[in-house]
């Protein structure tokens, strides 16, 4: 890995945590597209996010938790429920062409990008 | 039942594309498990601290996850994200976030088209 390439990632992963913080949205959709940017697979990008993605969520599960707005046990449902689907999302990710996977991210991301400019757009206009 | 239809839903979005699963937890939540907005980002969090342990597990044991490339992008978004959340109370402004938007929309394409 060059000093460049080190450089780089961490530029993007600052951004990435800025503009998460920023906007609400969770630091996996950043990642991806940062990491297939530094040159990685698409599925190796999805990896790799995630476990990026595992120290931010348990940040912001501490502090929310001392917000008193965590709940407790169906968080602990979700996530033991969700292990089932992981093992399906792993299957379908590692089975399907790297270039379909990466489309269908793109469009994911394309639905994001809707989902909050329609949410700024109904935002009441007193905000400067 | 409904809470975890919700996490295998979420689970499967959350390692096909890499993210936490937020984006359909949260949203569910609210619509179908009657959970208010705040409740519904926190539990959320919670939930994915566990779905992406798994994901990166089951990654892991098929050698995609970079370690190297997870820190040097996750560690410095941790700080960042501090930084962003208390900025937002400043200056959250819509033209930001539809630039914000515009963004995104424009790193879709080129993944879509690249």
């Amino acid at each position: 890995m060059s000093t460049t390439t080190i450089v780089l990632a961490l530029g993007l992963g600052l951004a990435a945590g800025v503009m998460s913080g920023l906007f609400g949205v969770g630091g996996g959709i950043l990642f991806v597209p940062a990491l297939v940017a530094l040159g990685l697979g698409q599925v190796e990008a999805s990896a790799t996010s995630l476990l990026a993605v595992v120290p931010t969520a348990a940040v912001g599960t501490w502090r929310q938790a001392r917000y008193g707005n965590l709940r407790v046990r169906p968080a602990l449902l979700i996530g033991v429920a969700s292990i089932v689907g992981v093992e399906i999302g792993v299957q379908v990710a590692t089975s399907l062409p790297e270039d379909v996977l990466r489309r269908l991210f793109g469009v994911l991301l394309l639905a994001v990008a809707t989902q909050l400019a329609w949410r700024a757009r109904r935002r009441p206009r007193e905000l400067p | 039942m409904r809470l975890v239809l919700i996490g295998l839903v979420a689970g499967t979005f959350s390692s096909l594309f890499g993210v936490g699963g937020g984006i359909v937890i949260v949203p569910l939540l609210i619509l179908v498990a009657a959970f208010g907005t705040r409740e519904a980002t926190a539990t959320s969090l919670g939930a994915i601290v566990i779905t992406a342990l798994a994901g990166v597990t089951l990654y892991a044991a098929r050698g995609k996850v970079d370690v190297p490339y997870a820190m040097l992008v996750g560690l410095p978004a941790m700080g960042g994200a501090l930084i962003g959340s208390a900025a937002q109370k400043r200056i959250s402004g819509r033209a930001l976030t539809l630039a914000f938007s515009a963004l995104l929309a424009a790193i879709g394409v080129w993944l879509i088209a690249g």
